[in-house]
């Protein structure tokens, strides 16, 4: 019946919970099999699980470790193959699995649909029916109301006027094909379409940065603990992780395995890099050197510099100042349970307007204080992550990546020299695609346009 | 009393441009057909341009020629001139226009009526209808004559309730002060028929001796002889130009003085009148930073000196008629023949209606052409023949023939009609097709030509002709696939005279052709060339070859879409018992009881979760029925 495969995130969004990524159609199995690395799933027994890893294909990178569950039409859940892929958990792992599977072209469920083709393949009984009905009804309103109350007023605004901008554009093109004999409306030409087209392009690429960047900041701000040796870097991290539940992944990297650990501050997901070095050597500049460090650090999204309560101010801790003038960083005075002999005025001047916060890691003080800073520091103080709901903010990026393939696709049209009128199929799937992320795809607005822009009639 | 006046198995009112093609398409299908009709000198009369076709409209006058209909061989024998418009736009978007003759096109149209075999004309104002248990059996005249049918066609046009408005002149009457029709409309108010108020305008005609040609710019028709229909041999060579004049600030003036006398400015409540088609008020108010606008002076034929004066439709009085008209350049003397008028009327409101045009409420009733709120005579057509095969395939025991919005304008136009309704006249426009490119002007035979052979409607001499031409340019891309160019100095000599770089490799002929700079004439001089095949093939394969990879696209999307058409709602279901769809998605529904899913996704209020409540539900119904 239907002949799509289709994914969603298949259980609750939590953080630290294991979460499941479910495929079902016909190339459910043969899509993970291209992205994972362990046993060849095409020739998986039905019903069978398999540990391994999903790969990004971009970037050959490892994304998640994960369980594979394999199970083959018919004696499954919609009666279709059906994958399911069982990852740690948090949003970030989860959906970053969610994107890759994304990416090959598998559609993004609606809501119900998986129960919709159980249903549809005769998988649940008949008096069910009606069950089926309202969980399709329930979702699709529950995911309507979080994707209004997630939609950004700046990112609907944005989209409208791309879009009012693509429907001036086409209508004009309309125009000259529904009135060719009107000579007061200008002709649309080649040069002005790609002009519109580039603009418009522009526009969708960097919405998508913008959408990046949000993704870093689901995925884990980049953060490094900096600081001499023995002023409390490991407390620091040891705190963080054991105050938040912390997943711990392996990466190999390229010289040494780094480890990196994911903890959840008042809603920041901190991605704590290169604590390896913190954790062997207490001295991420010794181990790897000057350089790589200053790299280290300019790549981190925030830094953590700790200093020493109960030592004087050193030629290092200036040095260290120095390398992160610029960047978004926090310092913390550690060891406050000891005499005072840090100079607190002039690191509140070095500090140049960063917070400065104050904590004895020993005896668990200035730990709230931390936090509210870090939290402070990214969102103002105010931002509610319970609010980001994964889902539509991957459908938000599928959409725009599809507005950005059916423009290329227009602008491809153009520099071969197609007829515009031929080019306008293009740019009007890119309307299309733009009015699905707000939720307009009533057809009748072009018409609508035509008349309101061009006085036309015999 | 009434007397009983005979049996047809169709019968159709009226002999507009609806009219006429569902009466022969019925009659031609086999079916004893009546027309009856207000006024047997105005049959096929065109009461406001003297043009047929145009973007969309052009193409629709090609789908109903290739389904076996008549309006373009008429129009091809009764035209003063022809031009294809779009010719510097892609393929999909070009499309003939015809400047009409309009008494030649009457005399034309009624020739081929009077000697259609199965088809009986005759003058007669149809009062009522004859309904029977709910069923349409056949109408009653003024005169009193019962005729008994099977299946009735109304294509009354702008009969119904009609109302000329000129200035504070207001009268009951049809076009051209024709008898106006009120008892019908008032019959199927009482059978429960929800119907609606439209209007629409003309422009003054002028004595084409009192206008300075000199003042304006000609607009001749193309050189080129062209036709509508697959089937003309025979061209009109002598062709006769419109002309192109200008209105100007003192024509904004007059008519801003005397906005309020203008019947639709007066104040009244009147009738919605299309956007695409306003008065020289309209776009006088809304766009009035614009200086001037054009003004297309139309021949109204060879034989008669009326000139229409296409862009200047209002209904001012006609003392500021005059004034408007002297005050435009080249019309300084010129002297009104007849005024320009408004007009309002009844159309039925058009989701009453299946997809094969029969209303949902009185089976064996159909209505086809501006009485279901469109405007044109093109889209008027489309539907008349539908109608006419629908009509007649019901009478005849054959399968309904609904086309899709993939297979021809038409089906865009009807499947608009009956799933979304329309607030205003409905006009085809290019953009309303969501596969324009496969709507193509040059391949409404390839779209069409099968389904008219099936229903009866294309003779076999016609078929066969078609067959093979379907053939040759099937044949012809297979060799052009097979032929082997390699770069050599007359092939690249060709290629850097279109602006090409040169070959570097051999390549097959078949995908050179798809490269933008060339063309099937190019590619053919570097190949041996297929002297067997005519124009209308290259061109077609041409295209094929060029639009490949957008036509391919446009293909997964269509089936894609049919997926959904094939999809069907049984006839009884009860959307009241559906829980889970919303209440405006329900009320649609019920309204417009669509035939499939793909049917029911189109109407505006149904979103995609209420889609997917109906499938689930539809297929427990199937379910249960294999349980049973």
């Amino acid at each position: 019946m239907e002949t799509d495969t289709i994914t969603a995130i298949s259980t609750p969004i939590g953080e630290g919970a294991i979460a499941i990524v479910r495929l079902s159609g016909p190339e459910a199995i043969s899509i993970t099999t291209e992205l994972f690395r362990g046993k060849n799933l095409n020739e998986a027994d039905s019903h069978t699980i398999h540990y391994g890893k999903i790969i990004d294909p971009q970037t050959e990178e490892v994304a998640e470790e994960v369980m594979v569950s394999v199970m083959r039409a018919p004696k499954t859940f919609t009666r279709e193959d059906v994958v399911e892929i069982n990852c740690h958990g948090g949003m970030v792992a989860v959906n970053r699995v969610l994107e890759i599977i994304l990416s090959r072209g598998v559609r993004l469920a609606e809501p119900g649909e998986f129960t919709k083709r159980a249903f549809l393949h005769g998988r649940i009984d008949l008096s069910q029916a009606e069950a089926v009905m309202d969980l399709i009804r329930a979702k699709t309103d529950k995911a309507m109301s979080v994707a209004l109350k997630q939609m950004d007023g700046r990112l609907s605004g944005l989209i409208q006027k791309l879009r009012q901008d693509l429907l001036e554009t086409v209508a004009h093109v309309e125009v000259n094909i529904d009135y060719p004999e009107y000579d007061d409306v200008e002709e649309m030409s080649h040069e002005m379409m790609q002009r519109k087209t580039k603009e418009v392009h522009k526009e969708i690429l960097d919405l998508l940065n913008v959408a990046k960047q949000g993704k870093i900041l689901r995925e884990g701000l980049a953060t490094a603990i900096i600081g001499r040796p023995n002023v409390g870097k490991s407390s620091l991290m040891n705190t963080l992780v054991q105050e938040n539940k912390a997943i711990v992944t392996e990466i190999p990297g390229t010289t040494r395995d780094i480890i990196e650990e994911y903890v959840n501050v008042r809603g920041v997901p901190l991605r704590l890099v290169d604590t390896a070095g913190i954790r062997e050597t207490e001295d991420i500049v010794e181990k790897i050197g000057v350089e790589r460090s200053r790299q280290v650090l300019k790549e981190s999204d925030l830094i953590l510099f700790v200093l020493n309560y109960n030592d004087e101010l050193t030629e290092e801790d200036v040095k260290l100042f120095e390398a992160i003038q610029g960047l978004e960083y926090i310092v913390i005075i550690n060891k406050t349970d000891l005499e005072q002999k840090l100079d607190m005025e002039k690191v509140l001047e070095m500090a140049e307007g960063n917070p400065v916060v104050t904590t004895s890691l020993i005896e668990e003080e200035g730990v709230d204080e931390l936090e509210s800073a870090i939290a402070k520091t990214f969102f103002a103080g105010d931002i509610d992550t319970g609010d980001l709901t994964y889902v539509s903010n991957v459908r938000h990026i599928q959409l725009l990546k599809q507005s950005q393939k059916a423009l290329e696709d227009a602008m491809e049209g153009i520099e071969l020299g197609m007829p515009l009128d031929i080019v306008q199929i293009d740019v009007t799937r890119t309307w299309e695609f733009l009015g699905e992320i707000i939720g307009d795809t009533a057809s009748d607005s072009l018409i609508d346009q035509l008349f309101s822009q061009f006085c036309l009639g015999k | 009393m009434t007397y009983n006046a005979g049996h047809y198995d169709v019968i159709v009112i009226g002999a507009g441009h609806a009219g006429v093609e569902a009466g022969l398409a019925a009659a031609r299908m086999g079916a004893k057909t009546l027309m009856l009709t207000l006024n047997l000198d105005m049959i096929a009369f065109m009461p406001c341009n003297p043009s047929l076709g145009g973007p969309a409209k052009g193409i629709v006058v090609r789908e109903v020629d290739a389904l076996g209909g008549v309006m373009a061989k008429v129009i091809d024998k009764a035209h003063i001139q022809m031009r294809m418009l779009n010719t510097g736009k892609g393929p999909a978007v070009q499309a003939l226009r015809a400047q009409a003759d309009k008494p030649i096109y009457i005399k034309e149209m009624k020739h081929v009526i009077e000697n259609e075999k199965n088809l009986t004309l005759r003058q007669g104002m149809v009062e009522r209808l004859i309904v029977e248990d709910g069923v349409c059996k056949g109408v009653v005249t003024e005169t009193k004559a019962a005729y008994s049918a099977e299946t009735v066609i109304i294509t009354t046009g702008t009969f119904m309730r009609g109302k000329v408005l000129m200035g504070d002149l207001e009268y009951e009457s049809g076009p051209n002060n024709q008898r106006v029709s009120v008892k019908l409309s008032e019959h199927l108010e009482e059978l429960g028929f929800e119907l609606t108020r439209f209007k629409t305008g003309t422009p003054p005609r002028v004595n084409s001796h009192t206008i300075d040609y000199s003042k304006t710019e000609i607009q001749p028709g193309d050189e080129k002889p062209q036709s509508f229909s697959y089937e003309t041999t025979e061209f009109i060579t002598d062709q006769i130009p419109c002309w192109l004049t200008y209105t100007n600030e003192f024509t904004h003036q007059v008519i801003n003085e005397n906005l309020q006398l203008s019947a639709m400015y007066s104040g009244m409540k009147r009738g919605t009148g299309p956007r695409y088609c306003p008065s020289i008020e309209d776009k006088i108010v809304r766009f009035n930073d614009k200086p001037r606008h054009q003004i297309f002076l139309e021949p109204e034929g060879r034989d008669t000196e009326e000139v229409y004066v296409q862009g200047l439709s209002t209904s001012l009085p006609e003392s500021v008629q005059h004034e408007m008209v002297r005050s435009v350049e080249g019309l300084e003397n010129a002297e009104i023949m007849r005024a320009g008028y408004a007009i309002e009327y009844d159309a039925l409101v058009p989701t009453q209606l299946w997809p094969t045009l029969e209303t949902k409420k009185i089976p064996g009733l159909f209505t086809a052409g501006q009485i279901n709120g469109t405007s044109g005579y093109e889209e008027a057509a489309a539907q008349g023949i539908m109608a006419g095969i629908n009509a007649a395939a019901k009478v005849l025991g054959k399968e309904p023939v609904i086309l899709d919005r993939s297979q021809a304008y038409i089906g865009v136009l009807i499947d608009d009609l009956v799933t979304k309704g329309t607030n205003e006249p409905y006009r085809l426009l290019t953009s309303r097709a969501e596969y324009r490119l496969l709507l193509r002007h040059d391949n409404a035979d390839l779209r069409l030509t099968e389904i008219g052979h099936d229903i009866g409607l294309i003779p076999e001499k016609r078929y066969a002709k078609f067959v093979e031409k379907k053939q040759m340019v099937e044949e012809e891309k297979k060799r052009l696939g097979k032929i082997t160019i390699k770069p050599n100095e007359p092939v690249n000599t060709i290629m850097e005279d279109a602006g090409a770089t040169p070959l570097k490799e051999a390549i097959k002929a078949y995908d050179l052709m798809k490269r933008p700079e060339l063309s099937y004439d190019l590619v053919e001089k570097m190949i041996e060339a297929n002297t067997e095949i005519s124009a209308e093939v290259k061109e077609q394969v041409g295209i094929q070859i060029k639009y490949e990879g957008y036509i391919k696209k446009a293909n997964e999307q269509v089936a894609r879409m049919l997926k959904m058409e094939d999809k069907k709602i049984p006839d009884n279901i009860d959307y009241s018992q559906i829980s889970g769809i919303a209440t405006e998605a329900r009320q649609k529904l019920e309204k417009v009881r669509p035939l499939s899913v793909g049917q029911a996704s189109r109407i505006s209020g149904v979103n995609p979760a209420d889609v997917s409540i109906l499938l689930v539900y539809i297929e427990q119904g199937n379910i249960a029925r294999i349980a049973n």
